[in-house]
């Protein structure tokens, strides 16, 4: 496909704004740019034709079935969309008089509302710009919360589950902490007695998703956050697994002393190829003193804003990804108390029929009744026939499918991780797992046209090393 | 109630029959009894037309401004009507991170083109895939010059945005990075101080030009102290200026990152919004967050994909870069629509009449007694003016107008001017401003 450098052609382009209407201002020249960028010159209709042509070569959740284990692919809803697209959203300028944004405060203030009643927390700040960010605004509640004791200097350990997302331990050390990593039991939960041994007068807390990324609910929570919260630590809660529970369970009712969520996961927002998202961290009542700097409020004068007394700072500019808020908003209203614990049941549900429908062929890493996704093992399917979890993803490309995550968690060490969601029909199911037990079939008949997979797609695998090592990083002009 | 669940009554039961399971409770046998939820304390779902009306009526207690003089870090811009059409796209918006290149060519091209531009943009020569917004892409900056052995501290100057600042200041923080804040002086960094605020072992400074008071910095001898002193320098920049004003790379500076919002994004009440960040080569695997290169498949066609992921937090766990995962993607694409629908001639003609309105704004401020330029420094489209009556009185008189004015700063009043402010619109404010002043006589 054209790059739209190659698409360019000299003289061409739109005529988008007026000319100037007051004398033009002229600048040192010492000021000037000696070049003018090399942007592309091009025509409207050329212009929307690229991005037709590349909307074409990107799949989705629109476009396709999108299990992709941990990252919730759910439905986007349009409604959210035309919401978040109002002027009165889009047309606010953040450092406007806080009496003409009333409706976007309260925006603000009623979904954070919301989602703390869904975790179990008592505040929420909608700074954080995407998952990890919020793990790291958490992760600086636990900081200012041992700094203010005079504990920080002990403290300085964050335990984290061998089964953990990357960016848990990465978050730790963007938080000054150093990561302590314990392992699995033999059913995928904390190791109750690593735990206790890992545990000491210089933990700071816990990082845990729950369920896990294997997809299991780990049944000893309670004993797990009793363990870190007599050795003194917090239990931080990685919502990335969030929509496997809602309305049946509570991060605060299970110990947890601070969560973040993922909007653009377990509230429909859309991912966008990658962002924008939002982060929001949610806390229990005695941490809400060191949240991001501003909170919102109300009184009987309306919504405003103000900075907690101990404010950790800030994370972000402003009040974090505001018109992602509008479509969770948006969201949580339409569902509402049933149909928030019925969309979570239901995607448990989804998950539990797939997988019983792929166990007879495909081996399950943890063969027990999993939440909202779960973790096949192509490990032994290897061993018989050279066939990896990277053929079977391929080879799903060829299916119109977007692959389950591949090898994550790295416990499991040929994973893909399949996560349905509760948006996905009974038939593009079985329709998924036909293909899947078709696959299964090719591994041990055929196994050339996996290897040579995907065979459908306009680019065959790309050469990944190639790009690595000599890295071309932006169109070359030559 | 809504629900975005195909699945009838029947078909649920069918599917809990065939994995063994009576009753959807079931599912939950595994949490233990003390941790079952019975009810949540929301209200019930509602129609999408209820839902329609709620919101809507919560955006219509917003007042959105017909004239806007205000920036500080976010900047009312024409937004081309292709712009919207484009990132609309459901592929685009509903897709994820481009882990699967082969069915996800259009993202990562998108964010190969977008890399391209903001280099072009800042001149420097590699670009990642962006981060969330301009004050953590200041921090990120920063932060990748600490290498925990030689240089271990920042310098910050004062002019910078007070919330980047912030941002700033957190981010170090718990990293245990010590930050120095240059003192001001003039609204100015002062070059003096900032020679005696590097030491040893500062690993970066950071500086925004046009600076949070609109002065362009003399980057010139910001650059040359810093670099004499063994120092990286990051520099902040409003990419719209980029259409006119020297680049970071003519400069000399090591990165240049920035707030993308004024490229296509509307203000949106602070966001979403884009990060972007620009390197010399030499800091091209020190960089944050995803990055896409140009590769070929096994037949030898050009193609795209995420790489130099040994960078990142998927693969590096605790020794990543950053722990950045979601950015702000369908953020850069709409820059990247914007940068194309505008052209070179088109930013510069947006820079050229945001500078020109700004400056002729100021002009006719200065013509009202007690209004003046704080500093006789060149600006680029925002100023800071004295203000002789209360700044607060006067806003509420120009909002009652429909005018959002300028935001009151250190006792004066910090304005700001975009393409979107006609010379009719700015002749209003003006006479409104000085029927205010007579009337407050």
């Amino acid at each position: 496909m054209e790059l739209l450098f190659e698409r360019s052609r000299e003289g061409r382009g739109q005529t988008i704004l007026p000319q100037c209407d007051v004398p033009e201002y002229e600048f040192d020249s010492a000021l000037l740019r000696e070049k003018a960028p090399r942007l592309p010159e091009i025509s409207e209709i050329d212009l929307g034709r690229h991005y037709t042509e590349l909307a074409g070569e990107t799949h989705g959740v629109n476009n396709g079935f999108y299990p992709l284990g941990s990252c919730t692919m759910k439905y986007n809803p349009r409604i959210n969309e035309e919401l978040s697209a109002l002027n009165g959203f889009t047309g606010l300028h953040p450092l406007q008089p806080q009496c003409t944004a009333q409706g976007a405060l309260q925006v603000i203030y009623e979904t954070q509302k919301m989602i703390c009643e869904i975790t179990g927390m008592d505040d929420m700040t909608m700074q954080p710009a995407a998952g990890a960010h919020g793990e790291y605004t958490g992760l600086l509640l636990i900081r200012n919360y041992h700094k203010e004791r005079g504990e920080l200097q002990k403290r300085t350990k964050i335990i984290v589950p061998d089964s953990a997302h990357g960016t848990n331990p990465a978050s730790a050390v963007m938080a000054g902490f150093k990561v302590v990593s314990v392992p699995s039991n033999e059913f995928g939960g904390v190791d109750l007695e690593a735990l206790k041994a890992a545990v000491g007068d210089d933990t700071a807390g816990l990082m845990l998703t729950n369920p896990n990324t294997l997809g299991l609910f780990d049944p000893n929570i309670l004993e797990i956050t009793k363990i870190i919260h007599d050795a003194g630590g917090l239990c931080y809660y990685d919502g990335a697994n969030l929509n496997a529970v809602m309305g049946h369970a509570r991060p605060g009712d299970m110990g947890f002393d601070c969560v973040h969520v993922n909007l653009h996961k377990t509230f429909s927002t859309p991912h966008g190829g990658g962002g924008p998202g939002a982060g929001p961290v949610g806390c229990k009542a005695f941490l809400k003193d060191y949240l991001p700097s501003p909170q919102v409020k109300k009184d009987e004068n309306g919504y405003s804003l103000f900075v907690p007394e101990k404010t950790m700072g800030k994370v972000r500019d402003f009040y974090g990804n505001f018109l992602v808020v509008v479509r969770a908003y948006a969201y949580i209203l339409t569902l509402g108390k049933e149909g928030i614990p019925e969309a979570s049941a239901n995607a448990v549900l989804n998950a539990n029929y797939m997988m019983n429908k792929l166990k007879g062929s495909y081996t399950i890493a943890y063969d027990t009744q999993c939440m909202h996704e779960f973790v096949m093992d192509i490990g032994p399917l290897k061993s018989e026939t050279g066939i990896s979890a990277m053929d079977v993803a391929k080879r799903l490309l060829d299916c119109g499918i977007h692959p389950p995550t591949m090898y994550f968690p790295l416990i499991v060490h040929e994973a893909l991780m399949i996560e349905p969601t509760e948006t996905e029909s009974k038939e593009t199911l079985d329709k998924a797992c036909e293909f899947f037990l078709n696959i299964y079939k090719e591994a041990k008949e055929n196994p050339e046209v996996l290897h040579s997979a995907p065979n459908n797609c306009t680019i065959g695998r790309p050469d990944d090393v190639l790009a690595a090592r000599n890295p071309v990083l932006k169109y070359s002009f030559e | 109630m809504g629900s975005y669940i195909p699945n009838t009554g029947d078909e649920r039961l069918q599917m809990l029959e065939s994995i063994g399971l009576e009753n959807i409770d079931q599912l939950y046998d595994i949490v233990p009894e003390e941790v079952r939820l019975k009810e949540l304390n929301l209200e019930s779902g509602l129609s999408e037309l209820e839902v329609s009306k709620k919101v809507k009526a919560a955006a219509n207690k917003n007042k959105v401004f017909d004239s806007i003089f205000r920036g500080a870090g976010s900047y009312n811009h024409y937004i081309p009507s292709i712009v919207k059409t484009i990132t609309s796209k459901e592929e685009f918006v509903t897709a994820y991170t481009p882990y699967q290149a082969e069915i996800s060519q259009g993202i990562l091209q998108s964010i190969f083109e977008y890399q391209t531009q903001i280099c072009e943009l800042t001149g420097m020569d590699v670009s990642n895939a962006s981060v969330y917004d301009g004050a953590t892409a200041a921090a990120e900056s920063v932060l990748m010059n600490v290498d925990g052995r030689r240089k271990l501290s920042v310098v910050v100057s004062e002019t910078v945005n007070p919330d980047v600042l912030t941002v700033v200041k957190t981010y170090c923080e718990s990293r245990n990075v010590p930050v120095t804040v240059v003192p001001k002086k003039d609204n100015a960094t002062d070059i003096d101080a900032l020679k005696e605020a590097i030491q040893k072992d500062t690993a970066c400074v950071y500086v925004q030009s046009p600076n949070y008071y609109g002065i362009i910095e003399d980057m010139d001898s910001i650059v040359a102290v810093s670099h004499e002193k063994g120092t990286k320098v990051a520099m902040g920049v409003n990419p719209i200026s980029m259409g006119l004003l020297k680049t970071p790379a003519e400069y000399g500076v090591d990165i240049a990152c920035g707030e993308g919002q004024p490229l296509g994004i509307p203000m949106g009440f602070g966001g979403p919004y884009l990060g972007f960040m620009a390197a010399t080569k030499d800091m091209m695997r020190k960089l944050p967050g995803r990055i896409v290169g140009q590769t070929t498949d096994a037949d030898g066609k050009r193609c795209y994909v995420l790489t130099l992921q040994a960078r990142e937090q998927h693969i590096r766990r605790e020794k990543a870069s950053s722990n950045i995962c979601s950015n702000e993607a369908l953020c850069a694409m709409t820059a990247s629509v914007y940068l194309a629908a505008m052209g070179a001639k088109g930013l510069m003609t947006v820079a050229k009449n945001s500078a020109s309105h700004a400056h002729y704004l100021a002009g006719k401020l200065s013509e009202i007694e007690g209004f003046c330029l704080v500093n006789h420094k060149p600006f680029f489209n925002e100023f800071l003016m004295t203000c002789p009556v209360d700044a607060c009185k006067l806003n509420k008189k120009l909002a009652e107008n429909g005018i959002l004015g300028g935001l009151p700063v250190d006792s004066g009043i910090l304005w700001c001017a975009t393409e979107m402010n006609s010379k009719e619109d700015i002749d209003n404010l003006v006479s409104l401003v000085k029927e205010f002043v007579k009337e407050a006589e």
